[in-house]
């Protein structure tokens, strides 16, 4: 068996599928856009509700986890495992306190009445029920995301560590970091949609 | 065997460089919309985000040095995208 490996073949299958991504997180815009047309009043109000600084932390928090993902692989490409065990470590951190701004985010949402079919909602107007629908779907599919990032970046960081992977083969690094700054990527269209509709 | 495939090493400074304009964009973004301009408060607010996805997309995701394979299927995405958004805004504007 050979052992030649295609690592252009391995990044382009990885491609491929951030592109089903971007087609599917592109319908949800679409949907958004659509209503956002129909309803802009409702949109304006229910943008308000949101905590923009907390939105704009976030973006922030994923922006430089994005950065430290990118500076993994040149730590890896130039022989220095520790460091790029290092900056996955600190992605992970990242992520993890995105997802418990999140987490907190949400429950304010719940806590003030505010989640699909609740007591509120049912009698709001439709424009509202939407927004809010579109709020809990889309930043809810990009939680996923989230989680499912972070353990892509778990295992690079474990196969990091037991020298799997190197500087002669790093693929797997380089298409988890794909994943996560397509997570980063969706979110910096996510941030301006929801939080600073005015 | 290990692949033949030259691969561009990005430095540090130039990474930490993207962020820091990442970071401006983001805050740029944010200031931006305390200011009431209108209509036009949609469209600085995506040409910014646009901006900063091109610079994750070039640099983080080493787009720019990546082959043509790779680059025009991602520019082929991208136009189905915007005949996606563009031909349904098309029904949904002059309906």
């Amino acid at each position: 068996m050979s052992s030649r490996r295609d690592t252009l073949g391995l990044r382009i299958g990885m491609w491929l599928f951030l592109y089903s991504e971007i087609i599917l997180f592109g319908g949800l815009f679409v949907l958004y856009a659509v209503y956002y047309h129909n309803f802009p009043d409702f949109f304006v109000a229910g943008g308000r509700e949101l905590n923009r600084i907390i939105g704009a932390l976030n973006t922030v928090v994923l922006l430089v986890s994005s950065f430290t993902v990118a500076a993994s692989i040149t730590a890896i490409q130039r022989e220095k495992p520790r460091q790029a065990a290092g900056f996955l470590l600190f992605s992970l951190g990242c992520g993890l306190i995105f997802l418990v701004n999140k987490y907190f985010e949400w429950g304010a949402k719940i806590h003030h009445d505010i989640y699909p079919n609740s007591p509120t909602m049912q009698d709001a107007e439709p424009g509202l029920n939407i927004f809010f629908s579109l709020y809990y779907v889309i930043t809810g599919l990009h939680g996923l995301h989230v989680i499912i990032g972070m353990v892509l970046l778990s295992v690079s960081l474990v196969l990091v560590l037991r020298g799997r992977v190197n500087a002669g083969r790093f693929t797997m690094l380089e298409n988890s970091g794909l994943y996560w700054h397509l997570v980063d990527l969706i979110w910096i269209f996510v941030f301006p949609m929801f939080y600073l509709v005015l | 065997m290990a692949s033949h495939e030259q691969r561009h090493v990005a430095s540090y400074g130039q990474l930490a460089l993207i962020l820091l304009f990442l970071l401006l964009l983001t805050g740029a973004t944010v200031g931006i919309s305390y200011i009431h301009l209108g209509f036009f408060n949609v469209p600085a607010a995506l040409s910014i985000a646009t901006l900063k996805a091109t610079l994750v997309l070039l640099f983080f995701m080493h787009l720019r040095y990546e082959g043509r394979i790779i680059r025009y299927s991602f520019l082929g995405t991208a136009l189905v995208l915007a005949i996606m958004i563009g031909f349904t805004f098309w029904d949904v504007a002059f309906r």
